[in-house]
C-alpha cells in the first residue's frame, strides 16, 4: 500500500511540474496575445494528423537523439558538455568535406567515411574543453560555451570563402552555402516524398551501444563512478582525468557524428543554421529523459514534436516557433523543481498521512495537498 | 509568532509512533523532561533517534502520539512552530557559512535582525554578546566562522539557537566531530546551561551519557529498552542495554612476534592544500602482523600523510616502500595492486559512491579484474554472486544489494568499505578513523575484524584519535604532531597519560614524568 502512495505522489508531483511548464508558457502566450488553448492544441496534435508531420517529428528527434546520448554520457561522468552545438557544426564540416572531397567513391564506402569524419571532426572539438579541464581544471562550462562561438564563426568564414559553392558566387546570390554533397555520399530516405533517413537506425543502434557502454563495461562503470564520486573513485585507484576527458570526447564525437548524419541524410549540403539549435535542446532531452538512453528516445521524439508543432504554430497562427524555447526552458525548470520535491522525505510524508487518513481513515476538511511544483 | 517567554519546565511525549514504509522507526516511545534536567536518548545508528527528534522539530508529524509542553499538548506542523514553542536544536552537521562573519551568520537566520535590505548587524552583536556572558560562550562576533575551530563552530551553533530565542536545547550529536578536549569542554558547558534549561542529548558515546546527563532513555528497534537515571548506571551496563549484549571491545593482547618489517616510510615530507609542510619528515616502518597506532589530534598531518600514502597527494621527498619496492612513484591503481588497502577518513564521499548499488560497491576496485570483467564486459551474474556473499559474511543491513549505498546507516556503509578492502586480502591496511561516529555495536565489529586481519599477517596502520581505540588494538603507537612523528612507543610503554601528552606536542622527559 505504500508503495502505491508512492507511486500517486511521484505521478501527482510530475503532473504538477508539467501543469507548471505549461502555465509558464500560458503567461508568454498570453502577453504574445495568442490564443493559449489553440497554441497547445496545434503543437500537441496537428503535427500527428499525416505522415509527413509525423516523419519530420522523427527526422528531428534523430540528432536529438545522438546529440542527448553523448550529453548523457558527458553528465554522468561528472563533466557538463554544453558545446554540442559547436561540435554538431564541426561535424558537418568534416563529414561534407570529405564527401566533396571524394565524389568518385562508392557509396557503400562513403557514406561510412563521411560519418567517421563527422564523429572525429566533433570528437576534436570537444577534445579541447576536455583536456583543459582535465589536466588544468578550466570550467569546462565556460569553456565548451566559447568554443560554441568559435565554431559558429568558423562555420560560417568556410561557408563564406573556402567551402562556398561556386555557383552561388557565378550565378547566384551568394546564399552562405556549399555544393550539393554527391549521392554517392547520401543516406537513403526510407519512405518517398518524406525526409525521414536511415539515420534513425544509427540512433537506435547507438542508443542500445550506449546503455551497453554505460552499464555493462568496466569503461561505462569507470565514467560513472567518476562522475558520481570523484573523490571515492581516485581512492578505488580510477583515473578521474582520463574518464573526464574520455567522456568528453565521447560526448563530442556523438555530437559530430549528428552533424554528419543531419548533412549527409537531410540537408545533402552544408547550410547556414543546420545545428538548430540541437545542441542545446540535446541537454534538455538528455536531463528529460533521465540521462538513459530509454528515456532519451521518448524524449527526443517528445521534443520533436514540440519542434514540428512550434513550427507549424507559425505558420497557422503567426505564434513564433521560438517559443518552443520557452517551453524547453519551462520543462527544465519544473524538472528539476519536481526532482527536488519527489526526494523530499518530509514532503512525501506529509503528503503520504494526508492520502491515508484521506481514504482509510476519518476525512480530514483539508483537502491533499502535493505541494505543486 | 506566539513567541511566549515562559520558561519550558517540562516537556512530554506520550505513546509516539512513527510508520515508514517497511520500517517501524518508533514504536509507541514515551519520554519526558523535567526542568533544568539534562536527558540522554542513547541507541545504536538506526534505532530511531534521528526519527524522534525530527517529530519533536515538526519535521515528521508522528503517527500516534502526543508532545506536551508544561502540560499542554502541542502540534508541531512545521519546524517553526516547535521553535515558537521554544525548542531549539543544534544539528550534527554545523549550518553555518564559513566566509561570513560569526554576527552575520547569526544576524541571517532571525527576522529580527532584518531590516530593510540590509542585516541589524549591530542589534545582532549585541544579543551575541548578551547571550555569551549570560551563558560563559567566549566568541568574537566579527571573526569569520572558517577561521574557528570545530569546538568554536559548535559554540556559534549553540548561541545562534539561543539568540533565536530557544528555551530548550536537542543535541544532535554534539561531540562526534570534536576532539577529546573540546568535548570535555562541551561537558562543563552544558551542565552550566542546565542551570537555566532542559536539554536533550543525543549520543552514543556512553562516558559522555555518563559524565552529563541526569536521564537517560535507551532505544533499540525504535523502542524504549530502558528509561531511568543515569547515576545508577554504567557505561559498560549502559552499552548492554543498547546493543543487546554484553559489549566488550576487544584487545589486542596476542604478543606473538610480529614478521618482518613490509611497510615503510622514509623522511616523507608533502605540502597540505594550503602550502604549508603538513608533512615534516615522517618516518615509521609496520611489520606484518602488526598494528601501529598513529595517535594525533586530527589536523596534524594524518589526512595528508594517508593521502600519500594511497597516492593522491604528491610527495615532495622520500620513500614509501612496500616489501622493499619503492611505491613512492606509482599511481593509486598500481599500489592497490601491490596489496595496499585503505579505509578513508569519510566514509561517504571517498569510500563509497553513494548513488551505486552496494554491489557496485563491493567492486568499485576490482570490476576490472578477470573475475568481474570479460575483457572490457562486465561480469554482472559475479559480481551479484559476491555481493550477496560479502553481505552476509559481514553482515551487511541493507534491503538488497541493489540498494544504493548512500542510503546505509554509517555503520553499515563502513561494513560495506570494511568487506570490500578485507575480501582483497591486502597486505597492507591503512584505516583512518574508521570507527569515528559508529555505535559501539559497529565499534565492536570493526575492532575484532582489524585484529582478525593483524593475525592473518596484515600490517595496519590505524590513524584515530581515540586514545582508547589506539591503546586497545596497537602494537606500537606513534603520536603525531604538527606533521612530526614525536615518539613511537611500544603498547607496553605507553599510557593514555603519555600519549595525551605527545599528542599536545609535550616531548620534554621532565613534563613527562612529572605527568605520571
Amino acid at each position: 500500500m505504500k508503495s502505491t502512495i508512492r507511486i500517486v505522489y511521484i505521478v501527482l508531483i510530475s503532473l504538477a511540474a508539467a501543469v507548471v511548464a505549461m502555465a509558464i508558457a500560458a503567461i508568454v502566450l498570453g502577453i504574445l496575445g495568442a490564443s493559449v488553448t489553440q497554441t497547445f492544441k496545434i503543437i500537441l496534435t496537428e503535427p500527428l494528423k499525416d505522415i509527413v508531420g509525423i516523419t519530420e517529428i522523427l527526422v528531428r528527434a534523430i540528432p536529438l537523439t545522438l546529440v542527448s546520448l553523448g550529453i548523457a554520457i558527458s553528465f554522468r561522468s561528472g563533466i557538463l558538455n554544453i558545446g554540442a552545438e559547436g561540435q554538431i557544426q564541426m561535424g558537418v564540416i568534416a563529414g561534407a568535406a570529405v564527401a566533396i572531397a571524394l565524389p568518385n567513391m562508392p557509396k557503400f564506402l562513403l557514406v561510412p567515411l563521411a560519418l567517421l569524419a563527422g564523429t572525429i571532426g566533433g570528437a576534436l572539438w570537444s577534445f579541447v574543453p576536455g583536456y583543459l579541464r582535465a589536466v588544468l581544471g578550466v570550467n569546462e562550462i565556460l569553456s565548451t560555451v566559447m568554443m560554441n562561438y568559435i565554431a559558429v564563426q568558423f562555420y560560417g568564414f568556410l561557408l563564406r570563402g573556402p567551402m562556398i559553392d561556386p555557383a552561388e558566387l557565378q550565378v547566384g546570390s551568394g546564399t552562405p552555402q556549399s555544393v550539393r554533397l554527391p549521392r554517392s555520399a547520401w543516406i537513403d530516405r526510407i519512405i518517398p516524398g518524406t525526409r525521414l533517413h536511415w539515420g534513425i537506425a544509427i540512433a537506435l543502434v547507438l542508443a542500445l551501444v550506449v546503455y551497453i557502454l554505460l552499464w555493462r563495461t568496466t569503461w561505462g562503470f569507470r565514467m560513472r563512478a567518476a562522475g558520481a564520486s570523484p573523490k571515492s573513485a581516485r581512492y578505488a585507484g580510477i583515473n578521474v582525468e582520463r574518464c573526464l576527458l574520455m567522456a568528453m570526447v565521447l560526448a563530442g564525437a556523438f555530437a559530430g557524428l549528428a552533424g554528419a548524419v543531419e548533412v549527409t541524410g537531410v540537408h545533402r549540403r552544408a547550410i547556414e543554421g543546420i545545428s538548430s539549435n540541437y545542441g542545446f535542446s540535446g541537454v534538455v532531452v538528455a536531463l528529460f529523459g533521465g540521462l538513459h538512453p530509454a528515456g532519451i528516445i521518448p524524449s527526443a521524439v517528445f521534443f520533436g514534436l514540440l519542434l514540428v508543432g512550434a513550427d507549424m504554430t507559425q505558420r497557422m497562427i503567426s505564434i513564433p516557433a521560438n517559443m518552443v524555447l520557452v517551453l524547453q526552458g519551462a520543462v527544465i525548470l519544473s524538472i528539476i523543481s519536481a526532482k527536488m520535491l519527489i526526494n523530499d522525505p518530509y514532503l512525501y510524508d506529509r503528503f503520504a498521512r494526508r492520502f491515508a487518513s484521506g481514504f482509510f481513515g476519518p476525512r480530514r476538511p483539508k483537502t491533499p495537498k502535493e505541494g505543486g511544483a | 509568532m506566539t513567541n511566549t517567554k515562559d520558561k519550558i519546565y517540562s516537556l512530554e511525549a506520550k505513546g509516539i509512533t512513527k510508520r515508514f514504509p517497511g520500517v517501524l522507526a518508533c514504536d509507541s516511545i514515551d519520554l519526558s523532561i523535567g526542568e533544568n534536567e539534562i536527558l540522554a536518548i542513547v541507541g545504536e545508528n538506526g534505532a530511531g533517534k534521528t526519527t524522534l527528534m525530527n517529530i519533536l522539530m515538526g519535521l515528521y508529524q508522528p503517527d500516534e502520539g502526543e508532545i506536551r509542553i508544561n502540560g499542554r499538548t502541542v502540534r508541531f506542523r512545521t519546524p517553526n512552530d516547535a521553535f515558537a514553542a521554544g525548542i531549539g536544536m543544534v544539528h550534527q552537521n554545523f549550518m553555518l557559512v564559513p566566509n561570513m562573519t560569526v554576527a552575520e551568520n547569526i544576524a541571517l537566520g532571525s527576522r529580527d535582525f532584518h531590516k530593510f535590505l540590509r542585516l541589524d548587524l549591530a542589534g545582532a552583536k549585541k544579543r551575541i554578546i548578551e547571550i555569551s556572558e549570560r551563558f560563559g560562550l567566549p566568541v568574537q562576533p566579527d571573526t569569520y566562522v572558517w577561521q574557528l575551530s570545530v569546538g568554536e563552530q559548535q559554540r556559534v551553533e549553540l548561541i545562534k539557537t539561543l539568540c533565536f530565542g530557544a528555551r530548550f536545547l536537542i543535541l544532535d550529536e554534539p561531540t562526534s566531530a570534536l576532539t577529546p578536549q573540546e568535548t570535555e569542554e562541551l561537558i562543563v558547558l552544558l551542565k552550566r546551561m542546565a542551570q537555566e534549561m532542559s536539554i536533550i542529548f543525543i549520543s552514543h558515546k556512553l562516558a559522555e551519557v555518563t559524565a552529563l546527563s541526569d536521564k537517560v532513555v535507551i532505544l533499540r528497534h525504535g523502542r524504549v529498552v530502558f528509561s531511568g537515571t543515569t547515576s545508577e548506571q554504567t557505561p559498560s551496563g549502559l552499552a548492554a542495554l543498547m546493543t543487546g549484549h554484553e559489549v566488550v571491545l576487544p584487545k589486542n593482547e596476542s604478543s606473538e612476534e610480529c614478521g618482518d618489517v613490509c611497510f615503510e616510510l622514509e623522511n616523507v615530507y608533502a605540502k597540505s592544500d594550503r602550502g604549508y609542510m603538513a608533512l615534516d619528515g615522517v618516518s615509521f616502518s609496520i611489520r606484518q602482523g602488526e598494528i601501529l597506532g598513529l595517535a594525533g589530534v586530527s589536523g596534524n598531518g594524518q589526512k595528508e600523510l594517508a593521502e600519500a600514502i594511497a597516492g593522491l597527494r604528491k610527495i615532495e621527498s622520500g620513500r614509501i616502500n612496500l616489501f622493499g619496492k619503492d611505491l613512492t612513484n606509482m599511481r593509486p591503481r598500481e599500489r592497490i595492486d601491490q596489496g595496499l588497502g585503505y579505509i578513508p577518513e569519510d566514509r561517504n564521499s571517498e569510500g563509497i559512491v553513494p548513488s551505486f548499488s552496494v554491489k557496485e560497491n563491493f567492486i568499485l576496485k576490482d570490476f576490472a579484474s578477470p573475475d568481474f570483467a570479460n575483457g572490457p564486459f562486465l561480469k554482472l551474474k559475479n559480481g551479484e554472486q559476491k555481493a550477496v556473499e560479502l553481505k552476509e559474511k559481514f553482515d551487511i543491513r541493507c534491503p538488497s544489494v541493489t540498494t544504493p549505498a548512500g542510503a546505509l546507516s554509517g555503520g553499515n556503509i563502513q561494513k560495506v568499505i570494511l568487506a570490500r578492502e578485507l575480501a582483497r586480502n591486502p597486505k597492507v591496511l591503512i584505516a583512518v578513523y574508521p570507527t569515528r561516529g559508529l555505535d559501539m555495536g559497529a565499534e565492536e565489529y570493526i575492532h575484532k575484524k582489524l585484529l582478525e586481519m593483524r593475525s592473518q599477517g596484515t600490517a595496519i596502520l590505524l590513524i584515530s584519535e581515540e586514545l582508547e581505540e589506539i591503546m586497545n588494538l596497537s602494537d606500537r603507537i606513534a603520536v603525531i604532531y604538527k606533521g612530526k612523528i614525536l615518539r613511537i612507543l611500544t603498547s607496553r610503554e605507553a599510557s593514555m597519560r603519555s600519549i595525551g601528552l605527545l599528542m599536545a606536542g609535550i616531548t620534554e622527559p621532565m613534563a613527562m614524568e612529572a605527568g605520571q
